[in-house]
């Protein structure tokens, strides 16, 4: 059988020229908005197709496939295995969905050329990043995928925040990248100086280097996961961007974060206990600081950038209890935590994905993002409202859905730390772990239901155009796919789990035997995909029952909402997103930098011209970040003036250099 | 398996049919405490049947979401009574970690009370769902850890496990488990001190007004709903202050359970009468005091420092 996988390196090269096509056709043609998405969409397929079929032997392979290309100054070594693999099942299911709903997006507006291109170039980037098995293949894999999305960050060029949010994205992608650097220089020097993943397992690293490393992989992979402190830039890009580049971005760009974790930790094994509880800590406050600032955004898609915060959090905890669980070789936390955090990968990507090209759709068609702005859309826009809801549902982890299956293995993961372990710390870190779940799980409740409920539903809050009405049939097609798999690894993960999940789970196990938890696995899913399935029945029963015996009086129907006596209730008295979630916001207003500007006219006769604005402010932005920045500008310039742009000067430097590494190399070395 | 299905639907049968007696009990301890009469004990039931007797009206602001939440809420929050066991025989719990899926199943309940709520476009059940949205959220985490440190008491992952094998409670669990599970109770069936489930002002109420444009067959599901997971709760503080006891028999065993029961409609109703629903600023300090109570439960359960 041909397991090689140089198709699916063609494929993506002919994704990555497909970029090129709208170079070469004419403007006017009408085959130049349609030829790159269409190209991307099918060769997306045809690669999912093509790994779904060599999957069983990525697992059952000792040895992952391999293709060496031998280039003059390095050497590119691309293979996959279980991990990678698993990862770029949703690039492709995410690739396929947002670039046949990018077809139409911008049917409304002009496109840039560019965009194709830039797009293409980052799956083409991130494809290469998870193939890559060389340290030099991944960095210039990862430096194509973080500049193609800082310049798609940007498309909206006359925008100044769009400039603000491309520029901060791409300082912060450097400074990771610099930490990205020094990590592999430890790994490569501890490995002699090999540059190959395959020579840096089972390195003999003493275990101060070790948890060096691992810091300085945080930090690197960190500004791109987008956990807190790293997650500034997250909610400024993702609403500067195009909606099907955020669904990219948000549902796997960020997820190449938490790969490279995962990669570096398969390198400096055996793991550290700390190293558990500091992902469980950081994942926790990620995941409550993240929702938090979620609930108290105006804005749809700055609220789906925060809620992206959010569930890297939830996958840090996964990840985090997963370590805990090797540590003190407890096979039951090591599978349930990866497994979750692993499905939590897949998942997020589909039903964020999904939120995204909703948010997209809406802004599209209403032209405002503004929560505040919008409401009773599920008239107009059934599809999407559905599409959008379903999507809400997935996120906030509750049953019948993806999201509950991958919070589910976590929640397991951490009550059985909680229960049944013996050490004080693992118990009370578990605890803590699925604690903090239930606060993030409950808050995006109250996040999810608000923001559908206020777009979707009751009336329109500010005077709505009539006209206002669903998006084209090819982003419902694109929404469509990734709610079908939602639905479908919600119910149907019994079929699906055990073989794909699995083996990428074991890439983390660090060789301790966790049969009798897949095992375990495989029947909890199995009774909850029974019992689930016995109560859709059941509200399918019950929903016909209720149709056919309740009376309607069909002249009456015409009635409006129950205002209790008033005699006249406005759409713009309905609550609004500020309004829903001011409870929490209020609560917690000195963690959340939280504003209100009023103006108000307290005198017997008060003028109009009122306003009120409530502002949440992203303080570890505002009040660590800029000030950090602003002072390292300050300190930086004092040497500037040796920057004067005199020639005479720059030679002067020039002899200067020269003359001392001679006097250097002739008087003191050898 | 057998025994399995039977105690499942006995569960559910008797969350149906004794749920509205419980809420009834409640109703005549607080008319008693107010000095009247009261109602009747089977009140509810009428109530209940009226309103299914009824016409439903539609406002034309609602979508499907209206139509189909609560036929949706109440198959939700019956099939949540699956996992607690209501005859105390020795079997297998469904499964491990059955508690998330319990939650869980209530959560989603919510969150189509919440959209419907959101559906009608008015501002009052806005206010409901936004306090509502609110109070579970923080309410989640207290859940958690009440039932996992009466899980870790018995070292079992399964609470309907934990429940049953309850034979000889230990005073310091019942203590700081079960206060914290009565203020679970209250919060989540949204009683005083909470939510006044009598008051009809807008301004005052949560769970009340978030079902102000239901009617006829759709209140009547809903209510009905409220009435379950108010038994569903009550019957968890119930199996874990009730010891399970083999040596006694079955009728002996639900009897002292029954009892235990009605006693904790009887409390719920008396804190009702004394009580006044306080200011919604002080609501997460009740909260947040519960969960210290249930963290400092989990801590006796973890280390079994004070044995009494």
């Amino acid at each position: 059988m041909n397991n090689s996988i140089s198709p699916l390196i063609i494929l993506t090269i002919i994704t990555a020229a497909a970029g090129l096509l709208p170079f070469l056709i004419s403007e006017k043609s009408r085959l130049y908005r349609s030829v790159s998405p269409v190209v991307i969409f099918i060769s997306s397929i045809i690669s999912l197709i093509y790994l779904l079929f060599i999957w069983p032997d990525i697992v059952s392979n000792g040895s992952p496939v391999i293709l060496g290309w031998q280039m003059p100054f390095a050497k590119l070594i691309f293979s996959i295995d279980a991990l990678s693999g698993f990862i770029l099942i949703p690039l492709y299911i995410l690739t396929a969905a947002s670039s046949v709903y990018g077809w139409k997006y911008f049917d409304s507006h002009k496109i840039e050329k560019s965009h194709w291109f830039f797009f293409s170039l980052l799956t083409s980037g991130m494809f290469f990043v998870l193939v890559s098995q060389n340290a030099i293949a991944f960095i210039i894999s990862w430096e194509i995928m973080s500049v193609s999305s800082f310049f798609l960050v940007i498309t909206d060029k006359e925008k100044k925040e769009s400039m603000r949010a491309g520029l901060i994205y791409l300082i912060t992608a450097h400074v990771g990248l610099a930490f990205m650097f020094i990590t592999f220089f430890m790994l490569a020097k501890t490995a002699g100086g090999s540059f190959d993943f395959s020579s840096w397992k089972n390195l003999d690293i003493s275990s101060f280097k070790a948890g060096l490393i691992f810091i300085t992989a945080l930090i690197s992979f960190g500004t791109k996961a987008g956990f807190v402190p790293f997650h500034v830039w997250l909610p400024l890009a993702h609403p500067a961007a195009p909606s099907h580049v955020s669904a990219l971005m948000s549902g796997i760009m960020i997820k190449m974060g938490i790969y490279g974790i995962l990669r570096v930790l398969t390198f400096i094994t055996p793991f550290q206990t700390w190293w558990g509880i500091l992902l469980i800590v950081l994942g926790a406050i990620s995941g409550v600081l993240g929702i938090l600032f979620a609930n108290g955004q105006h804005d749809l898609k700055k609220m789906l950038g925060y809620s992206s915060v959010e569930n890297i959090g939830i996958i840090l905890l996964g990840i985090g209890v997963g370590i805990v669980g090797v540590t003190i070789d407890s096979q039951t936390l090591i599978f349930f935590g990866f497994a979750g955090a692993l499905l939590h990968v897949f998942n997020h990507a589909m039903f964020k994905g999904l939120l995204f090209m909703g948010a997209g759709a809406v802004i599209r068609q209403t032209g405002t993002g503004d929560i505040d702005r919008l409401g009773g859309l599920a008239g107009k826009m059934p599809l999407t409202s559905i599409l959008f809801i379903t999507g809400s549902i997935a996120i906030t982890g509750l049953p019948f859905f993806n999201g509950f299956i991958s919070e589910f293995m976590i929640y397991f993961s951490s009550m059985y730390g909680a229960i049944k372990s013996d050490s004080i710390m693992i118990i009370f870190s578990s605890l803590f772990a699925g604690a903090a779940l239930a606060l993030i799980g409950g808050l995006a409740v109250a996040n999810f239901t608000k923001v559908s409920g206020t777009v979707f539903l009751g009336e329109p809050r500010v005077q709505q155009s009539s006209s206002v009405k669903d998006v084209p049939f090819a982003m419902i097609l694109g929404m469509g796919i990734l709610a079908a798999v939602c639905i479908i690894i919600g119910m149907g993960s019994y079929f699906i789990i055990p073989q794909y999940l699995y083996n990428p789970v074991l890439e983390m196990t660090t060789g301790i035997n966790v049969n009798g938890s897949a095992d375990l696995m495989t029947q909890m899913i199995m009774i909850i995909t029974i019992i689930l399935s016995a109560i859709l029945l059941l509200i399918g029963i019950s929903l016909l029952l209720y149709k056919f015996f309740t009376k309607t009086d069909d002249e009456n129907v015409e009635v409006g909402t129950w205002d209790c006596g008033y005699s006249n209730p406005l759409p713009s008295m309905q609550y609004t997103s500020s309004s829903f979630a001011s409870p929490a916001i209020k609560y917690v207003s000195f963690l959340m930098g939280f504003k209100i500007d009023k103006k108000s006219d307290s005198r017997i006769f008060p003028a109009s011209g009122w306003s009120f604005k409530s502002t949440v402010n992203d303080w570890i932005l505002t009040r660590i970040y800029e000030p950090f920045t602003a002072y390292t500008a300050r300190v930086l310039r004092t040497p500037r003036f040796l920057q004067n742009g005199k020639t005479g000067a720059y030679v002067l430097y020039i002899a200067v250099t020269i003359i001392s590494l001679i006097i250097w190399m002739f008087g003191f070395g050898s | 398996m057998n025994y399995k299905l039977l105690n499942l639907t006995v569960s559910v049968l008797a969350a149906l049919i004794i749920s509205p007696l419980f809420a009834g009990i409640i109703v005549k301890t607080k008319a008693l405490f107010a000095g009247r009469k009261g109602q009747s004990f089977f009140q509810i039931y009428f109530n209940l049947f009226k309103l299914f007797k009824k016409q439903v009206v539609y406002s034309k602001t609602t979508t499907v979401i209206f139509k189909i939440a609560p036929a949706i809420i109440f198959v939700l929050t019956l099939s949540s009574t699956i996992f607690i066991p209501v005859i105390p025989v020795d079997i297998e719990p469904l499964f491990s970690g059955d508690m998330i899926l319990m939650i869980y199943l209530l959560g989603l309940a919510r969150l189509f009370l919440i959209l419907s709520s959101l559906d009608t476009g008015s501002s009052f059940e806005g206010m409901g769902a936004s306090r509502e949205a609110f109070y579970s959220a923080l309410i989640e985490p207290v859940i958690f850890i009440v039932l996992i440190s009466i899980m870790k008491f018995f070292s079992t992952t399964s609470i309907a496990q934990a429940l049953f094998h309850n034979t000889s409670p230990d005073s310091v669990l019942l203590i700081f488990a079960g206060i914290p599970l009565f203020i679970v109770i209250l919060v989540e069936n949204s009683r005083i001190p909470f939510d006044d489930p009598e008051t009809h002002l807008e301004l005052t109420m949560i769970h009340e007004v978030m079902i102000l444009d239901n009617s006829g067959p759709s209140l009547g599901l809903m209510e009905y709903a409220s009435y379950i997971k108010l038994w569903f709760f009550s019957l968890i503080l119930t199996s874990l202050l009730v010891p399970t006891m083999p040596d006694y028999g079955i009728a002996v065993q639900l009897a002292v359970s029954a009892a235990v029961i009605a006693f904790i409609a009887v409390l719920i109703g008396i804190v009702e009468s004394v009580f006044a629903r306080v200011s919604l600023i002080k609501i997460p300090q009740f909260i947040i005091t519960a969960g210290v109570i249930a963290l400092m439960g989990f801590f006796f359960s973890a280390t079994r420092v004070l044995v009494w």
